[in-house]
C-alpha cells in the first residue's frame, strides 16, 4: 500500500549570482513515500504555478544517476542522507512524516550559484579541457586483449571512470578541494596503456587548472569520499599526488 | 627554483607532509631522552651532556625552521581553504562522515599544541639552551636539569597541563601521520586502513611515554 508523508521543506532562494538569497519555507501534504525527491520538487513546482509563484530552479537530467547533473544539500547531506546514490535516486522513503528538510545548493567558491539551487560547474569542464584526454587518435576498436592489461588496473580504473561529475565531493568539502574529482579523472587514464604516456603532463596541466580555478588544498578529511555517489575512492588521490610530485621532480 | 611548492596545492602539501614528519622526528627522539628521567639524576645528566654537544647546537635552528615552516603553511593553507569553501556556509551543517574528528580540527589542534610549545619553551629551553646562546651566565646545567624538570613536573597545575597537551597532540599525530604518507603518495587502499592504525599507536606510544613522566614526578617518584 501506498505510504505518504506530510513534510516542511527549508528551500534557498537566490534570484541570481549577485543576489542575496534566502531560505523559503513549504509546506508539502500527502508526499508518496515512493517518489523520488526530485519528482517531490516536481509536485512543489506545480504548485507554485498553480499559485501563480516563481519555481524553483534546480540542475536534473538523467534521472538515473549516470549524467552527474543533478546535485542539492539536504539536511547536512550533498546528494541527502542516503549512501550512494544521487538526488535523483534519493526517494521520500528517506524521510520521517513532519520532517523538516532543509535544502541548499552546492556552497563552494569554485562553484557559485547561478539561481536557487543551481550553481555553475563549469570548472569542471575547464579542468577535463586543461588535459583529461588523450590526444592522439585511437582510430577503430582495437582487439579485446590486443593490449594486456591486468585485473586489478582495469578494476581500478573503471572505479575512477564511474565518476559522473556532480561535484558532491568538492560541496562536502570544509576546503573547498576538487582532489577527489581530479583524481579520478587523472586514474581513470593513468592506469591504463593508452593514458600513460600523457600522464605527467595530465596531471600538471590538470591541478594547475584546478589551483587556478580557486578549489582549495586537501586536507585528507575523506569527506568527500563518504559523500561521493559512486564510491570514488581518496586511494586515488594519493595516487594524483604521486603522479604530480613524480612530474614535477623530474622536471 | 621548484617552485611548485609555493605555487600548486599539492606542492604545498607536501611541504606540509615533510615538515610534519620532521617533527615526529624530532618528538620521537625528544621523548626517548626524556624518558631517561625515569632513570634518575644521573642517567638523565648523561643525556644531557649529549644535548650540550655542538652536533645539538646545530640542530636548534634546523628544528626551529621545521617548527616555523610547518606553523607558516599551515596557516596559509587554512586561509586559502577558508576562502575556498566560499562566502556562505550550510545552514543544516556539515554531517559528512570523515576519516577521524582530529582530521576536521588539525588547525585549532595545531594551534592548541602552539600554545603549549610556547609555555614549555619558557620554562625549560630559555633556562638551559637559550642561556648557552647568551654567553652561559644564567645557565642551568645538565648536571641541575634534572632538579629543574622534578620541581616543574611536582607542581599539580603544571603536570596536569602537560598531560592535557600530550593528548591533544596525541589527536593531531593521528591524523598528521597517515594524511603525511597520503600527501607524499605513499597510500593505496590496502595501506591505508593499516597506516591510520600505525599512526594511532605511535601517537599513543609517544602521549604515553610522555604522560608516563609526569605521572611520575607527580607522585613522588625520583630524587
Ligand atoms: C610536534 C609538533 C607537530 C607535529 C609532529 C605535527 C605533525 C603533522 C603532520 C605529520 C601533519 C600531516 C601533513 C599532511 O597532511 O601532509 C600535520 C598537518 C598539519 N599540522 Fe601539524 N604537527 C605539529 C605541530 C603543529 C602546529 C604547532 C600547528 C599549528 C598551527 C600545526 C598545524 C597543522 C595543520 C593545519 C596541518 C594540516 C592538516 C592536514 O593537512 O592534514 N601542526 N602536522
Ligand atoms: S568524485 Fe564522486 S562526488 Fe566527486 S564529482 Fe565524481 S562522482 Fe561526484
Ligand atoms: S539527474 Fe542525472 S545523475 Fe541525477
Amino acid at each position: 500500500m501506498e505510504k505518504t508523508i506530510h513534510i516542511t521543506l527549508k528551500i534557498w532562494r537566490q534570484k541570481g549570482p549577485q543576489a542575496k538569497g534566502a531560505f523559503e519555507t513549504y509546506q508539502l501534504n500527502n508526499i508518496s513515500t515512493d517518489s523520488s525527491f526530485l519528482e517531490m520538487l516536481d509536485i512543489l513546482n506545480e504548485k507554485l504555478i498553480s499559485e501563480k509563484k516563481e519555481t524553483i530552479v534546480f540542475d536534473h537530467d538523467c534521472r538515473e544517476g549516470i549524467c552527474g547533473m543533478c546535485s542539492l544539500y539536504i539536511n547536512g547531506h550533498p546528494h541527502g542522507p542516503d549512501e550512494d546514490v544521487t538526488t535523483c535516486q534519493l526517494h521520500m522513503r528517506k524521510f520521517k512524516d513532519g520532517e523538516t528538510i532543509i535544502v541548499e545548493p552546492w556552497r563552494s567558491r569554485g562553484f557559485p550559484v547561478i539561481k536557487d539551487l543551481m550553481v555553475d560547474r563549469g570548472a569542471f569542464d575547464k579542468i577535463i579541457q586543461a588535459g583529461g584526454f588523450i590526444s592522439v587518435t585511437t582510430g577503430g576498436v582495437p582487439d579485446a586483449n590486443a593490449i594486456p592489461i591486468s585485473k586489478e588496473k582495469a578494476d581500478e580504473a573503471m572505479d575512477a571512470a564511474s565518476c559522473i561529475g556532480c561535484g558532491a565531493c568538492v560541496a562536502a568539502c570544509k576546503n573547498g578541494s576538487a582532489m577527489l574529482f581530479v583524481a579520478a579523472k587523472v586514474s581513470q587514464l593513468a592506469l591504463l596503456p593508452q593514458g600513460k604516456i600523457e600522464a605527467s603532463r595530465r596531471a600538471k596541466a590538470m591541478v594547475a587548472k584546478m589551483d587556478e580555478l580557486g578549489f582549495g588544498n586537501c586536507t585528507n578529511t575523506g569527506a568527500c569520499e563518504s559523500e561521493c555517489p559512486k564510491n570514488v575512492s581518496i586511494s586515488h588521490i594519493a595516487r594524483l599526488n604521486r603522479e604530480f610530485l613524480k612530474a614535477k621532480l623530474k622536471d | 627554483m621548484k617552485l611548485f611548492i609555493i605555487n600548486s596545492s599539492i606542492g604545498r602539501k607536501l611541504i606540509m607532509s615533510l615538515s610534519g614528519l620532521f617533527l615526529f622526528l624530532f618528538l620521537t627522539l625528544h621523548c626517548f631522552l626524556n624518558m631517561f628521567l625515569l632513570g634518575g639524576p644521573s642517567a638523565y645528566t648523561a643525556v644531557n651532556d649529549i644535548m650540550e654537544l655542538p652536533v645539538v647546537t646545530i640542530m636548534v635552528p634546523i628544528l626551529a625552521a621545521g617548527f616555523v615552516i610547518h606553523i607558516l603553511y599551515a596557516l596559509w593553507l587554512y586561509w586559502q581553504n577558508y576562502r575556498a569553501r566560499g562566502e556562505v556556509g550550510y545552514a543544516s551543517g556539515k554531517k559528512s562522515e570523515t576519516t577521524s574528528w582530529a582530521a576536521r580540527n588539525m588547525v585549532i589542534l595545531g594551534l592548541v599544541v602552539l600554545l603549549f610549545i610556547v609555555l614549555h619553551l619558557t620554562q625549560f629551553w630559555a633556562k638551559m639552551q637559550l642561556q648557552s646562546f647568551l654567553g652561559g651566565a644564567n645557565q642551568v646545567h645538565a648536571d641541575q636539569s634534572y632538579d629543574l624538570v622534578a620541581n616543574q613536573f611536582r607542581n599539580p597545575i603544571v603536570s596536569v597541563l602537560y598531560i592535557i597537551w600530550y593528548w591533544v597532540l596525541w589527536f593531531h599525530l593521528t591524523h598528521g601521520f597517515w594524511s603525511a604518507f597520503q600527501t607524499i603518495g605513499i597510500d593505496n587502499k590496502k595501506w591505508q586502513p593499516r597506516l591510520q592504525i600505525i599512526g594511532i599507536v605511535y601517537a599513543t606510544i609517544l602521549a604515553v611515554c610522555f604522560t608516563s613522566i609526569n605521572l611520575y614526578f607527580l607522585f613522588g617518584f625520583g630524587a
